[in-house]
């Protein structure tokens, strides 16, 4: 993938984010802080679908975001073929295991925690 | 052979008109940063007492060290006017050129000279540009035009003062480095096409006679390219000539994505 | 010639930032908060995962993470984020060709136009603005 496109993906993550972030603090503040942390009210909001979905697509920006930013630093740090390809890689891996960790629990608590 | 007018002896005449007579000549220490690859792999400082006027640079001091107390210091200069780009290095830590130093704006009784960083070093002060010079030709430096001016029944390329404006800046580059001297990214990365690099892709693609912004484009948009600068502004930040990398690098990056046509 | 006498600055001198100005701050403090937002980005979706295991885990993990050491970590990751996205707004501009002043004869002593007064006033914004967050949100997690 040519780096433009890499790099518009990752300014389009970070636009999202911003947005979809806002409305995620939001909602811990839309009640008293401590409140909004009571397992109840946690699994309520995972119930609660298009809030769920919005974590969602948070966790997939935020994680594509971060981890090629990560990789720009690691590409600038050194240099090398087989370096670079492992951290090419490296950061797809570790977008993917962490956008399903974190989907696992959304997925779950979700369907089936209460 | 250099000559420096840095010594402290009177002239045998007292000038006759209301010119102000010259400042007394202090002294400052100029240590110089010592490496020669082919003896040994160790950086030495050395320490000289220099006399100086007001006016004196960075360049004539070392001229003088060379001329009166040690000769084998190795320094590459050439016009002493900001023009040849020559003999860029870091003072107090800063890369510039040292004939466009003056020791009294440093505002040091101490000036340390050092070689200019993210260049090998030959020995000394003189670093290798063959990277810069390397990249520099990889930009295609030249108007990429099918139709040349100088072939019979050929109209001129017209351009107005407008359309050189957009170009004329950063065709005052004179290849000092200083700019990669000083950019954060070129401090890690060795593939990296660095601020001056980038800066004469946009000279030539901002230029009405060039048709050859796909082609630049394509060099620049590589993982080493033109998305490792991250607008620290530093290589702006040195410049001797006002070229402003930092801007053309943004006004390139705005082709690629699609804020400019 | 080698690379061993590249000379070059490394890590030390890329982040340096005591040289060349204010931009050059600003470009080390978004690349720190940046990493320090990707660790609690980790720290926060594996926090989160314990819910899966009950609330008695989910309760003993906040016993852990709500205490006034995880409330400072958190104002501390309030200000990254802000300052983050502010100046990530500022270079998306910036980076774009926009507010960076436009090409013209230079003139001595030759102060650059890309480093101008908006760039330089977005980044003391952003840095206010991620103050003013952090004050906030200490008020909001310590008030409670």
């Amino acid at each position: 993938m040519r780096e433009s496109i890499i790099m518009k993906i990752h300014y389009g993550t970070a636009l999202g984010a911003v947005a979809l972030v806002a409305i995620h603090i939001l909602m811990r503040m839309s009640q008293k802080y401590s409140d909004s942390l009571q397992y109840q009210n946690v699994i309520a909001n995972y119930h609660l679908l298009p809030y769920a979905l919005m974590l969602e697509v948070i966790l997939v920006l935020l994680s594509v975001h971060g981890f090629n930013g990560l990789r720009v630093i690691l590409l600038e740090l050194k240099q090398g073929v087989a370096y670079e390809r492992a951290i090419n890689y490296g950061s797809i891996a570790a977008m993917a295991a962490l956008v399903a960790y974190g989907s696992r629990t959304i997925l779950m608590a979700g369907m089936g925690v209460s | 052979m250099a000559t420096v007018e840095v010594s402290t002896e009177k002239k045998a005449e007292p000038p006759q008109t209301s010119v102000p007579a010259p400042s007394k000549p202090k002294t400052i220490t100029l240590r110089i940063s010592r490496f020669n690859p082919s003896e040994n792999a160790e950086t030495k400082f050395e320490e000289f007492k220099i006399p100086v006027q007001k006016w004196t640079t960075v360049l004539e001091a070392i001229l003088y060290v060379k001329e009166n107390l040690d000769h084998s210091v190795a320094v590459r200069y050439s016009c002493r006017q900001a023009s040849c780009g020559s003999c860029g290095m870091k003072i107090n830590g800063k890369p510039r050129l040292a004939c466009y130093t003056k020791i009294s704006e440093l505002e040091s009784n101490v000036v340390t000279v050092e070689p200019m960083n993210n260049f090998p070093i030959i020995r000394d002060l003189a670093v290798d540009f063959k990277q810069l010079f390397s990249t520099h030709k990889k930009m295609k430096p030249f108007i990429i035009n099918e139709e040349s001016e100088v072939q019979p029944g050929a109209k001129e390329f017209i351009q107005t003062p407008q359309d050189l404006e957009k170009f004329l800046q950063f065709s005052y580059c004179i290849k000092c480095g200083l700019c990669n001297s000083a950019c954060p990214t070129m401090a890690t990365d060795k593939s990296f096409v660095g601020p001056q690099g980038l800066a004469q892709a946009y000279r030539y693609t901002a230029d009405n006679r060039d048709q050859g912004k796909k082609d630049r484009l394509k060099i620049v948009d590589q993982s080493h390219g033109i998305w490792r600068c991250h607008f620290a502004g530093s290589c702006s930040n040195v410049c001797p000539k006002g070229v402003d990398p930092a801007m053309a690098i943004q006004l390139l990056r705005g082709y690629l994505l699609g804020f400019r046509k | 010639m080698a690379e061993q006498f590249s000379n070059r600055e490394g890590i030390k001198g890329m982040i340096n930032p005591t040289r060349y100005g204010l931009e050059r701050v600003a470009y080390w403090m978004q690349r720190l908060s940046g990493l320090g937002l990707l660790a609690y980005l980790i720290g926060h979706i594996y926090e989160t995962s314990t819910i899966l295991n009950g609330k008695a885990a989910w309760n003993n993990m906040l016993s852990l993470t709500q205490t006034p050491g995880g409330h400072l970590v958190l104002v501390i990751v309030i200000g990254m984020c802000v300052f983050h996205t502010g100046n990530g707004i500022r270079l998306m501009i910036s980076e774009g060709g926009k507010g960076i002043g436009r090409p013209g004869q230079p003139e001595y002593p030759y102060r650059a136009s890309s480093l101008n007064y908006k760039q330089r006033l977005c980044i003391w914004v952003s840095i206010a603005l991620a103050a003013l967050a952090m004050m906030y949100g200490a008020g909001v997690l310590l008030g409670d």
